[in-house]
C-alpha cells in the first residue's frame, strides 16, 4: 500500500502521465473532428505510424523540429485526403476505407524507412523536443514538474483542445462541422457543401492524428522503431467515444488513460508487479477502454450522422 | 457531385473499373520498385511468376489463401448482418490456442477423433470471444468496431502469456513457442507429397456451408433482414438481438477455424506469429468479394496471390518487401471504388 502512495506522490509519476496522454490527445482531438463532422477514420492507426515516421525522417534529414511536425502534419493530410475522397464524395465503407488506410500508410512508412535506411541495425536517433520549464510554474510542487516542465508539443496539445473547443463550439464553421454530422441536409439548405465540410474536417483530422503520431518520435523517444504506435490509435476511437464527442471530457479521458497506464508501469517494478505475468499489465489499458466504453455507452450523444453518406438531393 | 445508380451495368462497366483498379495496382508496384532501384517493367513478371509460375509457387499461394478463406467468411457473415467484427485476428488466435491446448499430448485419441474435437473446441472459444463484444453490443449499445479491435490485442497478449507460462515448450530453447503437436493432431495432405493440407478443402466445404446457410435458411434470410434494416426486420417480428448473438458465434467460429488450420495443418506448433494480420486481411477479402462467401474463396486466393507474389518479387528485385502490403491495400482501395463506380454514374454539378 505504501507503495503504491509513493508511485502517486511522485512527481516523475505525473510527468509521465502527461507525456503519455499527450500524442493520445493530438490524435483524438483529429478523431474527434472528423466524427463530429460524420466520418469515422479508422485510419487513425496507420496515420499515426506516418506522422511518427514522416516527421522524425524530415528532422534526421537535416529539418527543424517545428518543420517536421508540419511535415507529419502535411502527410497526415494527405492520407485525409485520400481517406475523405473515397468516404466523402464516393461514399465507400468507412470500415473498409479506414482500415485500408491503417494498413496502407504503415506500409508505406515502414517500406519508405527500409528504403532510406536499408542497413540499420539500431534505430538512429535524433536530437527531439526538450522540456521547456515554464518559468515560476515548474517551481510548484508536483504540478510544476508534471504540468509545467513538459516538452512544447505538450503544451501544444493542451492549448489544442481550447482550440477546439472554441472552434467548435463557438464560431460558425464549428456549428457547419457538427451540424454536417448531425443533418447534412439542414446543412446544404444553408447553402453550404456539406462535402467541403467533411473533406476538410477529414484532412485537418488527419493531420492531427499524424502530429500525435510524431509525437512519439519527437518527443516522448527520440527514434523510430516498428511497431511504435501499438494500438494507440484504437485507444484514441475508444477515448472519443468516452468523451461523449465533447473536447473537454476527451481529454479527461486520455490524462484518466495517462494515469492508468504510468501507473500499471511503475507497479510491473514493484514486489506485487514480480509475481505478475508482465502481460497482465499490459491488457489492462485495453480492457480499461472497452470497460470505460461499456460505462458511457449509455448515455453517449452519437453524432446522428456518422458513418452516413451523404448524397446531395436525396432523402 | 453525385452518385447515380446504373440500372443494368454492362458487362464493360463491370469489368472495366475493377481493370483499370488492377492496372493501378500494379502501376504503383512497379513505380515503388523503380524508386527503391528495381527495374520497373519486370515487375509484373516477377509477381505473377511468384504467385502461380511454378507448381511450389501455386501451392504456396493457396497456402496462404487457406487462413484468408476462414477470416473472409468470418467477415463476410458478420458484416452481412452490419455487426462490424474486426476482430477475427482475435478469434483465430483463440481458435490455435484450443488446438496447441488438445493437440500437444493431452488428448491421446485418434486423428479422426481427435481433428474434429480440436476443431469443435477452436470453434467455440473464437465463438466465445467474439460473443463479448456481441453481448454489449445488443445489451449496452457499446459498439463492436472498437470493442473486437481491442480484444485484438488482449487476446494476442493472453497467448504471449500461455507461451511464456503453461503452454511453453520445455525444449523450445527459450522461445516462446508450444510443443509441436502430436502427429494424430496434425491435418494430413490433400495429395501425397505436395504441400498443401486439409484446410484448403475444409475451407471449400465451409464457403458451400455458409452459402447455404445465408441462402437457403431461416438463419440467413434472418441475418439478411437485420443487415438491410433493423428498424424493419425488428418491425416484422425478427428477434434482432438473437439474430445478432447467432451471427456472433458463427463468425467467430469460422475466423477460429483459420487458427485451426494454420496450426494443425501448416505451423504444427503455436507461436505468436502464425498471423500476420489474415484476421484484418479477412476484411479485404470479403469486401472484394461483395460478401459473398462463394466469392470469398476466390478473393482469399487472389489477395494471396497479390501477396505472395509481391513479396516474392520484393525479395528478387532487392525491393523492401512491405511493398506487399503497399500492394494489398493499394488493391482494396481502388477495387471498392472501382465496384462502387462500375454500379454508379458521377453526375457533376
Amino acid at each position: 500500500m505504501a507503495e503504491i502512495l509513493d508511485i502517486l506522490l511522485s512527481a516523475s509519476f505525473w510527468a509521465a502521465v502527461i507525456r503519455i496522454a499527450s500524442p493520445l490527445i493530438f490524435a483524438t482531438m483529429g478523431e474527434l473532428i472528423c466524427e463530429r463532422a460524420g466520418v469515422l477514420n479508422l485510419g487513425i492507426e496507420g496515420i499515426m505510424v506516418a506522422g511518427a515516421f514522416a516527421g522524425w525522417m524530415a528532422v534526421y534529414s537535416g529539418l527543424g523540429l517545428w518543420t517536421g511536425v508540419a511535415v507529419a502534419m502535411g502527410a497526415g493530410m494527405l492520407f485525409g485526403l485520400l481517406h475523405g475522397t473515397l468516404t466523402v464524395p464516393f461514399g465507400l465503407s468507412q470500415h473498409v476505407v479506414g482500415l485500408g488506410i491503417t494498413l496502407l500508410a504503415t506500409a508505406v512508412a515502414y517500406f519508405a524507412y527500409r528504403l532510406a535506411l536499408p542497413r540499420v541495425t539500431t534505430p538512429p536517433r535524433i536530437e527531439a523536443f526538450q522540456p521547456l520549464p515554464v518559468p515560476y510554474l515548474s517551481d510548484l510542487p508536483i504540478v510544476g514538474p508534471a504540468l509545467f516542465t513538459q516538452t512544447p508539443l505538450t503544451y501544444l496539445a493542451f492549448a489544442l483542445v481550447g482550440v477546439v473547443s472554441l472552434v467548435l463550439y463557438r464560431t460558425p464553421l464549428g456549428l457547419a462541422v457538427r451540424a454536417a454530422g448531425e443533418n447534412p441536409a439542414a446543412v446544404e439548405s444553408q447553402g453550404l457543401s456539406v462535402t467541403a465540410i467533411r473533406m476538410g474536417a477529414v484532412m485537418v483530422g488527419s493531420g492531427l492524428m499524424a502530429v500525435g503520431g510524431a509525437f512519439l518520435t519527437m518527443s516522448a523517444f527520440n527514434s523510430f522503431f516498428f511497431e511504435m504506435v501499438n494500438g494507440r490509435g484504437w485507444i484514441c476511437i475508444a477515448l472519443v467515444v468516452f468523451g461523449a464527442w465533447m473536447p473537454g471530457k476527451a481529454l479527461l479521458g486520455a490524462v484518466l488513460f495517462g494515469i492508468f497506464d504510468a501507473f500499471q508501469i511503475r507497479l510491473q517494478q514493484t514486489a506485487l508487479g514480480a509475481d505478475i505475468p508482465y502481460q497482465v499489465f499490459l491488457m489492462l489499458p485495453f480492457l480499461l477502454s472497452i470497460l470505460a466504453l461499456v460505462v458511457m455507452s449509455r448515455r453517449a450523444a452519437v453524432p446522428a450522422a456518422l458513418m452516413t453518406p451523404y448524397s446531395k438531393g436525396e432523402r | 457531385m453525385r452518385l447515380e445508380p446504373v440500372a443494368n451495368p454492362s458487362l464493360a462497366r463491370l469489368l472495366g473499373f475493377p481493370a483499370v483498379a488492377l492496372a493501378v495496382t500494379v502501376l504503383i508496384g512497379s513505380g515503388l520498385a523503380m524508386v527503391a532501384g528495381a527495374d520497373p517493367f519486370a515487375t509484373l513478371g516477377l509477381i505473377l511468376r511468384g504467385a502461380a509460375g511454378s507448381q511450389f509457387a501455386a501451392l504456396e499461394t493457396l497456402n496462404r489463401a487457406t487462413p484468408l478463406i476462414f477470416t473472409g467468411l468470418a467477415v463476410a457473415v458478420a458484416f452481412r448482418a452490419r455487426l462490424w467484427n474486426i476482430g477475427a485476428e482475435a478469434q483465430l488466435y483463440a481458435g490455435a490456442v484450443m488446438v496447441a491446448l488438445l493437440g500437444t499430448g493431452a488428448l491421446a485419441w485418434p486423428a479422426g477423433l481427435l481433428l474434429p474435437a480440436m476443431a469443435g473446441a477452436a470453434m467455440l472459444a473464437g465463438a466465445l470471444v467474439l460473443l463479448g463484444p456481441a453481448v454489449l453490443k445488443v445489451r449496452f449499445g457499446v459498439d463492436e468496431v472498437v470493442t473486437t479491435l481491442l480484444f485484438n490485442f488482449v487476446v494476442l497478449l493472453f497467448v504471449s502469456m500461455l507461451l511464456e507460462g503453461p503452454l511453453k515448450d520445455p525444449m523450445g530453447m527459450g522461445w516462446p513457442q508450444s510443443p509441436r503437436l502430436v502427429p494424430e493432431a496434425r491435418l494430413p495432405r490433400l495429395v501425397e507429397g505436395l504441400r498443401l493440407h486439409w484446410g484448403f478443402a475444409l475451407g471449400l466445404i465451409a464457403a458451400v456451408i455458409v452459402w447455404v446457410i445465408q441462402t437457403r435458411t431461416t438463419l440467413g434470410y434472418e441475418m439478411r433482414a437485420v443487415g438491410l434494416n433493423r428498424q424493419a426486420a425488428e418491425f416484422a417480428g425478427i428477434p434482432v438481438g438473437r439474430v445478432i448473438l447467432k451471427t456472433a458465434l458463427l463468425s467467430g467460429g469460422l475466423a477460429a477455424l483459420a487458427g485451426f488450420s494454420e496450426v494443425a495443418g501448416l505451423k504444427g506448433n503455436l507461436t505468436l506469429d502464425i498471423s500476420p494480420g489474415f484476421g484484418y486481411t479477412g476484411i479485404i477479402v470479403a469486401m472484394l468479394a461483395l460478401l459473398n462467401p462463394l466469392g470469398v474463396v476466390v478473393t482469399a486466393i487472389f489477395v494471396a496471390g497479390v501477396f505472395v507474389g509481391a513479396d516474392s518479387m520484393s525479395r528478387a528485385a532487392g525491393v523492401p518487401t512491405y511493398i506487399a502490403n503497399i500492394m494489398l491495400a493499394t488493391a482494396l482501395l481502388t477495387m471498392v471504388l472501382a465496384i462502387q463506380l462500375s454500379r454508379f454514374r458521377v453526375k457533376w454539378g
